[in-house]
């Protein structure tokens, strides 16, 4: 599915953050990134995103070489990866419903069309109470699991998820990474990037750890 | 996720919610009216479009007072050009009221000539007041009589020839064309409407810098807006879409809002000078300004200006959107905003 050769990511002049990656995401797998602030776990999420290009080495994605994509080859390959971002990124002037449906508007598709699975959705996430509320009315709790399910309303092959438990209660925590676990279990990629050790021992996954850069996987 | 959302088990505890209350299906099936995708009102949306109503009515404005010189100008072109003058001097042994009226005669004759009238003393009298005093008696000073000819703009006489047989009938008679008159009043008339055009180009380009910056002023407040629209998927034309048609709505606002004032006034100027004719201070104003009403290729124009006006505010907000995606595309440096 996602396939990393010898790459390297340098900013600018400055020296390399992301140093001679060589790793497979394979199908229906679930893996943990994990790894100390300034690790580089955030520029690899964007490497995965398509949001940063390599210095250095291949990354081949959905069959696809990155470096020979065209920007505007990038959307389509987007709408496969689902991405729940640390501080959410909700649009505040959406309804709940309407942020959880909108990678399927940006698709155009119809309204009717897609009511039944966003509605599905949310009551998979318990908030079918809370549909026609607003973001900033939500608590951090609220917001994340909305943020769960924009990055799933589009069934993504691959599910990045950045620090997705740091705003929850440990058991909240819990009840989000079964949540994560079943979507694997239905067939997505999930990469959760976290601190989180307790987090990581709930679940015996495979352990992808950066440390300067460098990346060691623990199967 | 192969079995759809509906094949999962889990699902979130709810007592975390703070409502307790459950969603009907009903309610949680019916149609909604969905939001627009790039915020409605913002603050700087309102600034946008008051800042765009002030420049749309100063260029309006300045539109307006163009096409008045414009008109003006012409009209002083017209009037001189439709009209010539004959004067006879009171010269010795002759009987000036015979030569005027043979004058006149010999004017009205000519082909070309749609009338000619002999100005009467009376009227004479009013011209010379301002310099000789009321209760003058014209008939104790040696002054010339005048005959003015009206020509046919579109069948005009031959000048040359009128004059020549004029000249030769009449002792004392000479005509005047108005031409020294004409060539100056063309040249001001043209360096006027060149001043003019030149503070309307100057009105448009400080128009189009302000436009531009305000709506990428506007827009900057809606990059999180065009970040996530990004990150979830959506196509570059599918984001300038969105965006060019909310700025060009509030281009629209904006834009209509100082036009149609513009208008207004306008049509209430030319209003008040028309109903002021009567009066003798407006009547000199008339006589060098016209009616100080907007033709319509003033009104025309203040149309066309709103439409520009909108349809700049809407391609800036496209051309910023493609600017701001494809920095998005691009290598990010560390620190940006655009950092998970």
């Amino acid at each position: 599915m996602i396939r990393f050769d010898n790459v390297g990511v340098r900013y600018g002049m400055g020296e390399e953050v992301l140093k001679d990656l060589s790793f497979a995401i394979e199908p229906g797998s679930f893996q943990f990134l994990t790894g100390p602030s300034g690790a580089g776990k955030t520029s690899l999420l964007r490497l995965l995103f398509l949001s940063l290009k390599p210095t250095r080495g291949l990354i081949n994605i959905f069959g696809e070489d990155t470096a020979t994509l065209a920007a505007r080859d990038l959307p389509a390959l987007r709408r496969r990866i689902g991405i729940v971002f640390q501080d959410f990124r909700l649009l505040d002037h959406l309804t709940l419903y309407e942020n959880v449906a909108l990678p399927l508007r940006v698709r155009g598709k119809e309204e009717a069309g897609y009511r039944r699975d966003v509605i599905d959705l949310l009551k998979w996430v318990g908030l079918t109470e809370r549909i026609d509320a607003f973001p900033s009315v939500l608590s951090g709790g609220e917001q994340q699991r909305v943020a769960v399910a924009r990055a799933l309303i589009d069934q993504p092959e691959l599910l990045l998820a950045d620090e997705p438990t740091g705003n929850l209660d440990p058991t909240l925590a819990r009840r989000l990474l079964r949540l994560f676990i079943e979507l694997n279990r239905n067939g997505t990629s999930v990469v959760i990037a976290t601190h989180d050790l307790n987090l990581m021992d709930q679940y015996d996954a495979r352990r992808l750890v950066l440390n300067e850069g460098r990346l060691q996987v623990y199967e | 996720m192969r079995g759809g959302f509906r094949s999962m088990s889990e699902s979130f505890p709810t007592h975390y919610s703070t409502k307790k209350k459950v969603a009907s299906s009903d309610y949680l099936m019916r149609d909604r009216k969905l939001h627009s995708i790039v915020p409605r009102e913002s603050v700087a949306g309102t600034a946008l479009v008051l800042v765009v109503a002030i420049m749309a009515f100063l260029a309006s404005l300045t539109l307006g007072a163009v096409s008045l010189v414009n008109d003006t100008a012409l009209g002083w072109q017209n009037d001189i050009a439709r009209e010539i003058t004959i004067q006879v001097k009171p010269v010795t042994d002759i009987d000036l009221v015979a030569a005027v009226e043979s004058v006149r005669q010999i004017a009205e004759s000519f082909d070309g000539v749609s009338s000619a009238s002999i100005v009467s003393q009376q009227a004479l009298g009013r011209m010379l007041e301002p310099w000789l005093g009321a209760g003058l008696d014209l008939n104790e000073l040696p002054v010339p009589r005048l005959v003015t000819v009206i020509i046919d703009r579109s069948n005009p006489p031959d000048i040359d020839a009128l004059r020549a047989k004029i000249v030769e009938s009449v002792p004392g008679a000479s005509l005047d064309d108005h031409r020294a008159w004409m060539d100056r009043l063309q040249s001001m008339a043209r360096a006027t409407i060149w001043i003019g055009v030149f503070v309307f180009a100057l009105m448009m380009a400080a128009t189009v810098l302000t436009v531009v910056f305000a709506t990428r002023g506007a827009m900057a407040g809606n990059q999180h807006v065009i970040e996530v629209l990004h990150f979830v998927g959506a196509e570059q034309s599918f984001i300038a879409g969105q965006f060019q048609r909310h700025f060009l709505l509030l281009g629209l606002k904006g834009a209509l809002t100082g036009g149609l004032l513009a208008l207004g006034g306008f049509l209430a100027l030319g209003y008040w000078s028309r109903s002021n004719i009567a009066d003798p201070a407006s009547d000199q104003m008339a006589a060098l300004f016209g009616t100080f009403s907007v033709g319509l290729s003033g009104y025309a124009g203040t149309l066309i200006l709103i439409f520009v006006i909108a349809m700049l505010t809407a391609i800036t907000s496209r051309f910023t959107v493609y600017r701001y995606v494809g920095a998005l595309e691009s290598e990010v440096r560390p620190g940006e905003s655009l950092d998970f």
